[in-house]
């Protein structure tokens, strides 16, 4: 894992003591709320609707056990003894005062953690695939590379004030696990004909009210000159992104009303005309950050096979835990998705827990997923069933990653001051309906997201199965969306016609559930029966 | 032709980090700049392209960025812009400049500032001081962390 040295601890002990600053100064009322409010932002105080929200960074997802059991304690301190895990492999603090905000990040900087630009018009934090440095298909660790691009962004002084927030994902295998092409800047750093290693720049995805996917930009940018181009990426979008209609201030509009073509060019001539302005660090600072994240010590001669005579055991094994690279280990993911619980909440004591249990089985590190659940990247598979017990009984033992169970869910009405109807309450309601009917094992794969309202930070457009809440004449409905996927084979989902009440809209994804498990094909996944008999067959089950 | 007066006078400049003489010229907007020969000072809006003035930096002595809204960006591109090609006269930043935004501006190139509402100079002193370090390059001297891991 990557370790501050005296430079990052420097820069992150700066930002508490100027922060404390600013809060001093809105106190004294010489910032008006207006001018206090991007400063705040830019430390990840939101104010919700009822009380400050804290978002917490956390780059790529990457946890140290010290790490989760000091975000833990904070839980403790300052909240009402739990966190919220979020799309973006965040943590979010729902009931903070802003006069604990300081020392909050006081105590996060104590762990080399803090909440820079995790909010606001800026470049926020860059995340990753959960499987980063164990996934079995990864080209290379795309960690060093994000970790770059968290040095290289933070405290930009250009891009503090872009027309909207800015988020970069980077992935380094085929496979998508990182919703890399949904993002303003998407990186996937890949291997040419010759062996060597490159980033492919995938620029003006995004989902909101207009989602959209990423086109490709540049399909190879040598390593180093990864750095220059992404600057050069930004710099058009500062300079000509729209700011007069914040719904039309995204890069991918930009992307989009330009051109990909036409925006890939200027790229290029602000890119070689960066080439010689000394942007790009030194090769050897990308050695340096990769000689944090060599593999552990992996054993040898380990088993590869679990003992599967306890069938809640064989089924979690299959649900939860995937392929690693090296042999006798695999992935394992911890749900934070019980069974009518709230999507991607831990309580404190859950939190220590699975710090002790990353620490005991997994060389001290943990990840968070965008899908809010948390991985231990590298178990031995002779030490799974140990581990799931202890799982089990903290209630974290749910063998349902990827299934319907699995939901998506923004903070929706119970917390937001925008949303238009309540999400959690639906994806609670769903998580019971197919555990007590027992089609949520026998549907397989099946990515449900949902979102209060149109800015869809549940990813909605990017659900096998989507749920959009709309406020239809005063009272909560809501849209069903079919088809989209964030993966590699990544679309975006379409509506079904009608919205439905809140016990209609379950009803509804049961009636879809029942259509695909009636007319799947071998192996087909609701996703790809869904693609091979299109949406009428599933309108007319719905509608009639 | 007349030109009206954009600019800020010598008395609006709160905060002046040159050596050289202040330049008591008025800036005129960056399409009647275009338009003259002569004209020595420009003010940028945010919808002005930098760029248009690259041809010119020769006769530029001042370069008034106007800020109408601090969250408006665009004018920390366009002084990058003017640094990287050469332009070295007043680069003096105008209106919605507020403490917290100083020390980017100071990055960016600007070395002379105006702000609408004069600033707390304690505030302003602290905010340029709180950082040693920086970890990218842009417009100023300051080296980056990671050349100085590499020293
Ligand atoms: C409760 C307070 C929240 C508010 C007020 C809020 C507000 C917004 C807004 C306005 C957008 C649309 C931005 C745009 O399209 O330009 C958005 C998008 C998004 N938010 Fe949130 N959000 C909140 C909580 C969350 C949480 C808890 C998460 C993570 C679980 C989250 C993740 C996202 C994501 C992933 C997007 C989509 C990004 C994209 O458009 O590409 N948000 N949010
Ligand atoms: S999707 Fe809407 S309701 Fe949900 S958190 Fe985002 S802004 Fe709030």
């Amino acid at each position: 894992m990557y370790k501050y040295d005296h430079y990052d601890q420097a820069m992150v002990d700066a930002r508490v003591e100027e922060f404390r600053d600013q809060a001093r100064r809105r106190l004294e009322g010489k910032l008006t709320e207006d001018q206090f409010k991007p400063l705040r932002l830019q430390n990840g105080l939101y104010l919700q609707l009822h009380a400050y929200m804290l978002r917490v960074a956390i780059p790529y997802g990457t946890l140290s056990s010290m790490q989760m059991h000091a975000l833990a304690d904070i839980a403790d301190k300052y909240d009402r003894g739990y966190g919220h895990f979020t799309t973006r492999q965040n943590i979010q603090y729902n009931w903070i005062k802003l006069e604990d905000a300081a020392d909050i990040l006081a105590d996060l900087a104590k762990v080399e953690m803090h909440a820079i630009q995790t909010s606001g018009n800026c470049i926020r934090n860059i995340s990753s695939d959960q499987y980063a440095g164990a996934a079995a298909d990864e080209v290379v660790d795309p960690r060093p590379y994000a970790e770059l691009l968290r040095q290289w962004s933070t405290f930009h002084p250009e891009f503090a004030y872009l027309p909207r927030k800015f988020k970069i994902a980077v992935i380094a295998s085929e496979k998508d696990r990182a919703a890399m092409r949904l993002h303003d800047i998407g990186i996937n750093i890949v291997k040419n004909d010759a062996g060597e290693l490159g980033a492919s720049f995938y620029v003006g995805g995004g989902m909101g009210r207009t989602p959209m996917i990423a086109p490709l930009i540049r399909d190879f940018v040598p390593l180093n000159q990864m750095v220059t181009y992404a600057e050069a990426c930004l710099r058009v979008y500062n300079r000509h992104g729209r700011r007069d209609n914040k719904y039309k201030a995204r890069i991918k509009i930009l992307v989009h009303e330009m051109g990909a073509e036409e925006y890939a060019r200027q790229v290029e001539e602000e890119f070689a005309h960066l080439l010689d302005q000394g942007v790009e660090p030194p090769f050897a600072e990308l050695e340096r950050i990769r000689s944090f994240f060599q593999p552990p010590e992996f054993g040898t001669g380990l088993t590869e096979k679990a003992d599967r005579s306890d069938p809640d055991f064989a089924l979690w094994i299959d649900r939860n835990c995937s392929p690693h690279k090296a042999p006798g280990y695999v992935s394992a993911a911890i749900s934070l998705k019980p069974v009518g619980g709230i999507p991607g909440d831990a309580t404190a004591a859950q939190m220590h827990l699975m710090a002790e249990l990353a620490k005991g089985y997994s060389f001290d590190e943990c990840r968070v997923t965008h899908a809010q659940n948390i991985i231990l990247p590298h178990v031995e598979i002779g030490r799974l069933h140990e581990l799931w017990t202890k799982l089990d009984e903290a209630g974290l033992g749910t063998a349902n990653l990827d299934n319907i169970g699995d939901i998506i869910a923004c903070p929706g009405l119970d917390y937001c001051s925008l949303a238009n109807a309540r999400s959690i309450p639906v994806s609670q309601k769903i998580s019971e309906r197919f555990a007590s009917n027992g089609k949520g094992e026998l549907l397989g794969e099946l990515k449900l997201k949902i979102s209060g309202c149109i800015n869809a930070c549940g990813h909605h457009h990017a659900g096998h199965i989507g749920i959009l809440g709309v406020d239809r004449k005063g009272t909560e409905n809501y849209q069903l969306l079919l088809g989209g996927s964030e993966a590699e084979d990544v679309s975006l989902a379409k509506i079904t016609g009608p919205g439905f009440n809140e016990d209609g809209i379950v009803d509804a994804i049961e009636t879809v559930a029942d259509l695909y498990l009636e007319r799947r094909e071998d192996g087909e996944r609701f996703l790809d029966t869904y693609r091979r008999l299109g949406m009428d067959p599933f309108k007319e089950a719905l509608y009639g | 032709m007349a030109d009206f007066d954009l600019g800020t006078g010598r008395d609006d400049v709160q905060l002046r980090f040159r050596e050289d003489e202040q330049a008591s010229i008025a800036a005129v907007t960056v399409d009647s700049f275009l338009d003259q020969t002569d004209a020595e000072a420009v003010r940028i809006e945010p919808g002005d392209d930098a760029r248009d003035l690259l041809p010119h930096l020769a006769r530029l002595r001042l370069v008034e960025v106007n800020f109408p809204s601090y969250t408006d960006g665009r004018g920390y591109s366009a002084a990058r812009l003017l640094r990287e090609h050469g332009y070295t006269g007043e680069l003096r930043a105008v209106g919605d400049v507020l403490v917290d935004q100083l020390r980017y501006m100071r990055r960016c190139g600007f070395d002379a500032f105006a702000p609408e509402r004069p600033l707390d100079e304690a505030d302003a002193a602290a905010a340029l001081e709180r950082y040693d370090h920086v970890y990218q390059a842009a417009a100023d001297e300051a080296v980056p962390i990671w050349n100085l891991r590499h020293g």
